[in-house]
């Protein structure tokens, strides 16, 4: 009960407050900072005309798709898949090397990256040695840059929980698929993907929530720019919020963030039906 | 012309001070069982130093004449823009809002309407040093749209032409330049590029992350040397649709898009400020740039990036107006105030504290340092100051033509959209017709259909 208490404190809290100040012109400073009105959805009839706000949709959507759900999550898949198979050794170099860079504090791996594709980073210098022109890779492909940098920082929790899932799945069963003929994509498809089907759930979920958040990354690297072209919705929040002194504006679009969360969980949970046997 | 990585410091710094609820000790006040205490907030960065010099020094003198009060600095390690972000978040709660706090002059009508700032009327009239120091124009700086007076200005700037003469003299360029129109800027910056391939030709801020400078020492600098201005002051309504503002916006296309300019991913970077003046300019990299009087400060022997040389190498001409029209040179002028949070349990020493940091000494060093125009006369007069620097009476002088930025409470919001229009422009995303109609559009939805007019 306590717990209970703590999450509605911690959790709703915020989020009621966040919907509640997306109906007010609150604001960072003027007199709407000090007596903020209600003013109904008018926010949101701001943001459904603001040209800004599609584009912002579709970067965060390309950033979820890409880089979590196709990027960390089949590369997390396919890293566990292999190290089940090879010796302890490559095991423990290459699951150290893939959690260092998850359990790095954002900002420090934001700052990283940064340096990495910086247009006199690590990048640029090591395509200098196959003598490849320097690329302004921040400027020039911001949402690639950013996309890589995600997949890099978070393919780590999808492959911890891959292996752990893996580990449940009982060897007498990929045996007897092994007697029965089947290869080992047909394993992997058949057998191996149905039984650990509740893990890929979890798994997307969490990523996708984790992704829909991420700030720190992107902020560092491109701060959303040049020109939003790499303004995902966290960063635009925190542009009209911050930025502009726009706060009830700023959290009309957290809620949207919210909602677009919300139809995400509800759509691994629909199609992946977690939970059910199989 | 390396690009720097050192961008992100501040905002890890930023991030951290986030992080940890933006509740440093001693905030708010006179919880010390011993005596009193307050708390001033400023801004501080590598580039920028002499305000940090200044409170140093205001704390000493003060507590030597308080001994019973403690000053508890807090420096706030950020630029322009999250400055002004992380001082309006500390003001919103009475926990963290500093006592006293170096604030933009733009920011003093929407912070006192948004009740962050204390009226200091009472204390200046006891304060001697405001009638017989203080200049009356410069004390408008910190008047809210009340008629109170909230802040005391701590200097005020212009803003010009700097460019480089060993670079116009390799280019061919004559020194001293005088150019009359804003096509032969153009023209000087084609030529420096045509023969030193390698050097910035002419730089003007813009976009988002040079915040406020993009607009001000930027857009307005070209904007109020054309026929139009950003609002009409005797009607009260914020102008769109003007040629001036298509102009504007395209000599920033000119530069960016012509290759007149640094290249956009550099000018974007949020320490370019500190690359341009402490790096490129030294190493006779910049032709020349927009800029405020206070980049001097840069290269004083106790500045951050010591250039003794500049006073021989660097020199200062008026921004002309777009095609020479009266008065033939244009300018903006800004500054920076300090002000009393609201809800500080200790008035009496936060504005004794004020006094004491801008009495007639700490105003002088502070102003010589810092190379601001003086609010005070008797600093203005001070030989001290006059013969502190060669371009100290060039940049007061500029007082005559000077422009102010309009002073409504959305002006901060208004600026916003003005950088925005410069970096679609800068990058090419958009045409200038294009963002001159968005920043129409975001204007007319900001203040309503009969606050606008066209121009």
């Amino acid at each position: 009960m306590p717990a209970v208490l703590l999450l509605l404190l911690f959790m709703l809290g915020p989020v009621l407050w966040s919907i509640w100040g997306s109906f007010t012109n609150a604001a960072l400073s003027g007199s709407a900072a000090s007596e903020p009105r209600f003013i109904g959805v008018d926010n949101y009839v701001a943001l459904l005309t603001d040209p800004d706000f599609p584009n912002a949709v579709w970067l965060t959507v390309v950033f979820l798709l890409v880089s979590a759900v196709i990027g960390q999550n089949f590369l997390g898949l396919g890293l566990a898949l292999l190290m089940a198979k090879a010796p302890k050794a490559v095991r423990s170099v290459v699951g150290t090397t893939v959690v260092a860079a998850w359990v790095l504090p954002e900002i420090v791996a934001a700052f990283a990256c940064y340096a990495f594709f910086s247009s006199d980073g690590t990048l640029n210098a090591l395509t200098g040695l196959a003598g490849i022109e320097p690329v302004e890779w921040l400027f020039a492909y911001p949402m690639i840059a950013v996309i890589l940098a995600n997949i890099w920082r978070g393919t780590a929790f999808s492959m911890m929980i891959y292996e752990a899932a893996l580990n449940d799945v009982a060897p007498e069963i990929t045996e007897a698929a092994v007697i029965d003929g089947a290869g080992s994509w047909k394993r992997l498809a058949y057998v191996t993907i149905p039984m650990i089907r509740n893990s890929i759930s979890t798994n997307l979920m969490l990523i996708t929530l984790q992704t829909l958040s991420v700030f720190t990354l992107i902020f560092v690297m491109t701060s959303g720019g040049p020109n939003q072209r790499s303004t995902t919705l966290p960063l635009f929040a925190y542009a009209e919020a911050f930025g502009l002194g726009k706060i009830g504006y700023g959290t009309a679009i957290a809620t949207v963030m919210l909602l677009l969360g919300a139809v995400f969980s509800f759509l691994y949970i629909r199609v992946l039906k977690p939970g059910g046997s199989s | 012309m390396r690009r720097s990585i050192s961008r992100a410091v501040p905002i890890i710094l930023i991030l951290t001070l986030g992080a940890t609820g933006c509740a440093p000790e001693g905030s708010g006040g006179s919880e010390n069982a011993d005596g009193e205490s307050i708390t001033v907030a400023y801004q501080t960065t590598s580039a920028f130093i002499q305000v940090d010099a200044l409170m140093k020094k205001a704390k000493e003198d003060f507590e030597s004449a308080n001994p019973d009060v403690t000053v508890n600095l807090e420096p706030i390690q950020a630029e322009e823009n999250d400055y002004a972000t992380k001082l309006a978040l500390m003001q919103r709660s009475p926990d963290t809002a500093p006592d006293v706090f170096y604030e933009d002059s733009f920011r003093v009508r929407p912070d006192a309407e948004a009740g962050y700032l204390l009226a200091l009327d009472d204390y200046l009239a006891e304060w001697e040093d405001w009638d017989t120091g203080f200049i009356d124009s410069a004390k408008q700086a910190g008047v809210g749209s009340d008629g109170s007076t909230y802040a005391v200005p701590m200097g005020t700037d212009t803003r010009a032409l700097w460019y480089n003469k060993e670079v116009f003299a390799q280019a061919g360029l004559p020194v001293p330049w005088e150019p009359k129109t804003w096509d032969d800027i153009l023209s000087a910056a084609e030529t420096v590029k045509a023969a030193i391939p390698e050097a910035v030709p002419f730089n003007i801020y813009s976009g988002t992350g040079m915040g406020e400078a993009a607009s001000m020492q930027g857009f307005e600098m070209l904007l109020y040397g054309t026929e139009d201005t950003l609002y009409d002051d005797d009607e009260g309504k914020w102008i769109v649709g003007s040629q001036g503002f298509k102009d504007s916006l395209q000599f920033v296309s000119d530069v960016y898009v012509g290759g007149l300019g640094p290249e956009v991913a550099e000018a974007l970077d949020s320490n370019y400020y500190q690359q341009l003046n402490g790096e490129w300019y030294p190493a006779n990299q910049v032709g020349a740039s927009i800029d405020g009087s206070w980049i001097a400060g840069n290269w004083l022997a106790d500045g951050p990036t010591p250039w003794p040389e500049w006073s021989e190498v660097m020199a200062v001409t008026p921004m002309p107006t777009q095609d020479g029209g009266e008065p033939g040179a244009t300018s903006m002028s800004g500054g920076w105030t300090l002000a009393v949070g609201a809800g500080t349990d200790n008035p009496d020493a936060a504005f004794d504290f004020i006094s004491t940091a801008l009495n007639k000494e700490n105003s002088l060093s502070y102003n010589v340092n810092a190379s601001q125009v003086p609010v005070r006369s008797d600093v203005a007069e001070d030989p001290e100051f006059t013969e502190s620097s060669p371009v100290s009476g060039f940049f007061s002088d500029l007082v005559e033509v000077t422009n102010y930025r309009p002073t409504t409470s959305d002006y901060a919001e208004i600026s916003g959209n003005i950088q925005q229009a410069m970096e679609a422009v800068m990058t090419g995303e958009q045409s200038v017709d294009e963002a001159a109609a968005a920043y129409d559009e975001a204007v007319t939805s900001l203040v309503g259909e009969e606050n606008v007019s066209q121009g």
